[in-house]
């Protein structure tokens, strides 16, 4: 049984309300932190090796300490609730269960940056979410915790949440700082990043939800202890959401040192493969990462274990790896259509594109009109090198992560499936129900493509 | 000052300048192309991505490369850098895939638009596009907004450059369009069908790179290859118009007032609609002379100054020939000197 950080209380009867909150040890990191130096707690959350938990995976007290505090402008911490990748609904549940967690870390975090207006982006789909976290707001200023001259320490604080209106590009850092600024949500061009110019031109720290809930267990008990969890540059637990083809579907919070194999087939976790069909693949991190097939997931290509860990999860680079990503564990199971897979996936970025930078903007639209004439069987062979040729010239040249975020899974599907493509193109007519793999696996019509195996791009 | 090599040209600059402000400054042949960038617009640029370059060396302090390519009309330059763009292979197949993600959705109606001669999308299509086109899906068409008497939005061939909505919000007092909708389905509008009435709103057509942002006075008129540019102005009472301006001119019938544009296709300076749409007259002009024009535009009519090979084509002479009237029409010699003649 692993550590529990972030769900320890979880399931305590009350706990969305303050006074169970507060008996099981709430807002005791705050009158910590009121005691300590900013600086402090910021050199404890950069011991604590804390590393974003949106995606990217950058250590949170590197960020925090390139915010620009000589200015003398005010500065603002913001949350990214904006939890839009398929896939991926951790955040959701955790402010669900537990908002106070949310507002405790908000105040901490606040209090180490020295920001005195703070802000939750939270998308505009969760609007019941919204309304939890308005009511526990609305009991931290009750009960003193927010507001002016928290607890008497001199030291003043104000809260917001603000909604979205549903869009996924506004969970990139400075297109959710427009959008909070009432614009229109479109991505920034860094530099400047917003450790400098941020929200309304003041420095600013954006950060997930996931990671400002470590913080007040990182302030009462220590970075170090925090750090002794987990491998390597990979430290504390991390809240994974496993979903698809397999027995426990759910949020699970793990520690940062299991393999794989353990958190997939182990009954403690996601219980092995729903209806014992053999795995076929997974996507580790989110819709935007690379699919990984199932020879690829319990071993790297070096052999060796693959684990739980941001190191384990990328070994091999894109060619053979993956990304942990922000933690939405999709299992696909042998009936899965990895064509149909991808097009959903390019559909949904086409659908999200901004519209900024035509990379992007046009790519992903080809790309899905592409991926859908495969998946119907009108597809040709040099469709396939075309989807190549696209998701290359998209990839690391648009302005946000967004276009690469569009590539990866399209080439990671042609890198690993190429044979699955090829077998849309060649027979059409067995494809044209979209459950054709689960009447017939892929196992059962692989002869049909030949003994020649397939070619790595 | 702050060194710079690009293509092994180097330059020295001032600190914050971007690099292809840099590359302007050099001039020829290693200047990246900008579709989006207005130097006169703040805040444009980084968004159409033709313009990337590679960086082999960071900075001297930094030497290492940059991973990706970047914007060179939005990155500041480090002293020492080294920029590679016309001599990057990397760079070149870049851009071909840009031109090509640009043009899948443009339609190709350069025969009938009013921006042909003068497409900075054409020019580059020209340099960098393909021959023939792999995209097989069907174009994205957009339902037609009227945006008042002046203007005419044809948003199938718009690029979403943003530089008309930077016109709008930096020349004028309000902004009555913007970009509605996201992704590919993004398209200048009005909202909810406004016209757009402004004193400065005609500059939208001089900043707009293709032919979305057509004048209407002049539409369908002539080709502006059969049109020749002279240098004129006059005497504006808007205090933000100096009255400076390109005359288009067949004979001695002014066919369309656009503001003065550099090298690079910029304006010089921002004109106010009563110049552009109201003095069609050329009594209202003091003409100064004939505009210089570059050496290879098709602006220069008859006039090229590269040597091509003769070509032999097989055909009947009348044919190639044409009729008697729109041969006159043809000519630069206005109607009523062609009849003295």
């Amino acid at each position: 049984m692993g550590r529990k950080i972030l769900t320890e209380h979880i399931n305590v009867p009350g706990i969305q309300g303050y006074d169970a909150y507060r008996q099981h040890g709430g807002y005791r990191s705050v009158e910590k932190a009121l005691k300590m130096a900013p600086n402090d707690i910021v050199e404890e959350v950069k011991k604590s090796g804390l590393r974003g938990r949106g995606g990217a995976g950058f250590p949170t007290g590197m960020k925090w300490s390139f915010i620009d505090k000589k200015s003398g402008r005010p500065r603002h911490l913001v949350c990214n609730a904006d939890e839009s990748e398929p896939g991926t609904f951790k955040d959701r549940y955790m402010m669900e269960k537990i908002p106070h967690l949310l507002v405790e870390g908000m105040i901490t975090s606040s209090i180490a940056l020295e920001a005195n207006l703070s802000y939750i982006y939270i998308r505009g789909e969760y609007m019941w979410v919204y309304r939890i976290l308005e009511r526990a707001i609305n009991e931290a200023y009750a009960k003193g915790w927010l507001g002016k001259n928290i607890q008497g320490s001199g030291y003043d604080l104000d809260l917001y949440v603000t909604c979205g209106a549903g869009a996924y590009i506004c969970g990139e850092e400075t297109a959710l700082i427009e959008s909070l600024e009432g614009k229109r949500g479109n991505p920034r061009i860094k530099p400047p990043f917003p450790a400098v110019v941020g929200l309304y031109g003041n420095p600013t720290v954006v950060n997930n939800v996931e990671t400002i809930m470590d913080i007040p267990w990182i302030v009462m008990n220590g970075g170090e202890e925090f750090a002794k969890i987990g491998i390597g540059k990979s430290t504390g637990t991390k809240l994974i959401s496993a979903s698809g083809h397999i027995r426990k579907p759910g949020v699970y919070e793990i520690d940062l040192s299991i393999s794989v194999e353990e958190f997939v087939m182990s009954d403690e976790y996601l219980g092995g493969m729903y209806s014992d069909r053999p795995l076929k693949a997974c996507v580790p991190g989110g819709s935007s990462v690379p699919i990984l097939p199932a020879e690829l997931l319990f071993k790297t290509a070096k052999g060796e274990q693959r684990m739980m860990t941001y190191e384990s999860m990328s070994d091999g680079g894109f060619a053979t790896g993956s990304m942990i990503g922000s933690g939405g564990f999709i299992v696909y199971d042998d009936t899965t259509c990895v064509v149909r897979n991808t097009w959903n996936f390019a559909r949904f970025y086409h659908h999200e594109s901004c519209g900024q930078c035509s990379p992007c903007r046009e790519g992903t639209g080809w790309m899905e009109k592409i991926l859908y004439r495969l998946e119907n069987g009108y597809g040709t062979q040099e469709d396939i090198d075309l989807l190549w040729d696209i998701q290359r010239k998209i990839e690391g040249n648009t302005i946000c992560p967004l276009g690469d975020a569009a590539a990866w899974p399209v080439a990671a599907a042609i890198r690993h499936f190429r044979h699955e493509f090829e077998y849309h193109v060649r027979y059409p007519e067995k494809i044209k129900d979209r459950k054709h793999f689960e009447y017939e696996p892929w196992e059962k019509v692989k002869h049909l493509m030949g003994s020649k195996e397939a070619v790595a791009v | 000052m702050p060194k710079v090599t690009i293509d092994g040209v180097s330059i020295e600059v001032e600190a914050g300048t971007t690099i292809l402000n840099a590359a302007r400054k050099i001039g020829g042949d290693l200047v990246p192309p900008a579709m989006c960038y207005y130097s006169k617009l703040k805040g444009s640029g980084g968004k159409c991505r033709v313009c990337l370059v590679e960086i082999s060396k960071g900075s001297e302090a930094n030497p290492n490369p940059m991973p990706k390519l970047q914007a060179s009309c939005c990155t500041p330059i480090a002293d020492g850098m080294e920029v590679k763009n016309m001599t990057s292979q990397k760079v070149q197949d870049m851009r071909k895939g840009v031109v090509e993600f640009l043009l899948i959705n443009h339609p190709l109606d350069c025969p009938i638009c009013d921006q042909a001669g003068e497409c900075d999308l054409q020019n580059l299509g020209f340099d960098y596009g393909a021959q023939t086109t792999r995209y097989q899906e069907g174009r994205r068409t957009f339902d037609k907004i009227d945006i008042g008497d002046k203007i005419q939005l044809h948003m199938t061939r718009c690029i979403l450059c943003y530089r008309c909505t930077y016109v709008a919000d930096q020349l004028t007092p309000h902004r009555d369009h913007g970009v509605l909708n996201r992704g590919d389905a993004s398209e200048i509008s009005t909202y909810i069908s406004h016209a757009i009435d402004n004193d400065f709103s005609g500059n939208m057509i001089d900043v707009c790179p293709v032919g979305a942002l057509t004048d209407k006075t002049f539409r369908f008129k002539s080709r502006v290859w059969f049109l020749k540019p002279y240098r004129a102005h006059r005497q504006c009472s808007h205090e933000k118009c100096n009255g400076q301006v390109d005359l288009w001119m067949f004979g001695n019938d002014v066919y369309r007032v656009t503001a003065r544009k550099d090298e690079y296709h910029e304006v010089e300076s921002f004109i106010c609609n009563e110049c552009r749409f109201d003095h069609k007259n050329k009594a209202d002009w003091t003409i100064e002379g004939p505009r210089k024009l570059e050496k290879w535009s098709v602006i220069n009519q008859g006039k090229y100054m590269k040597r091509t090979a003769e070509v032999n084509i097989d055909t009947e002479k009348a044919l190639l020939l044409g009729r008697d009237q729109d041969r006159k029409r043809i000519s630069m010699v206005a109607p009523e000197e062609a009849k003295k003649k």
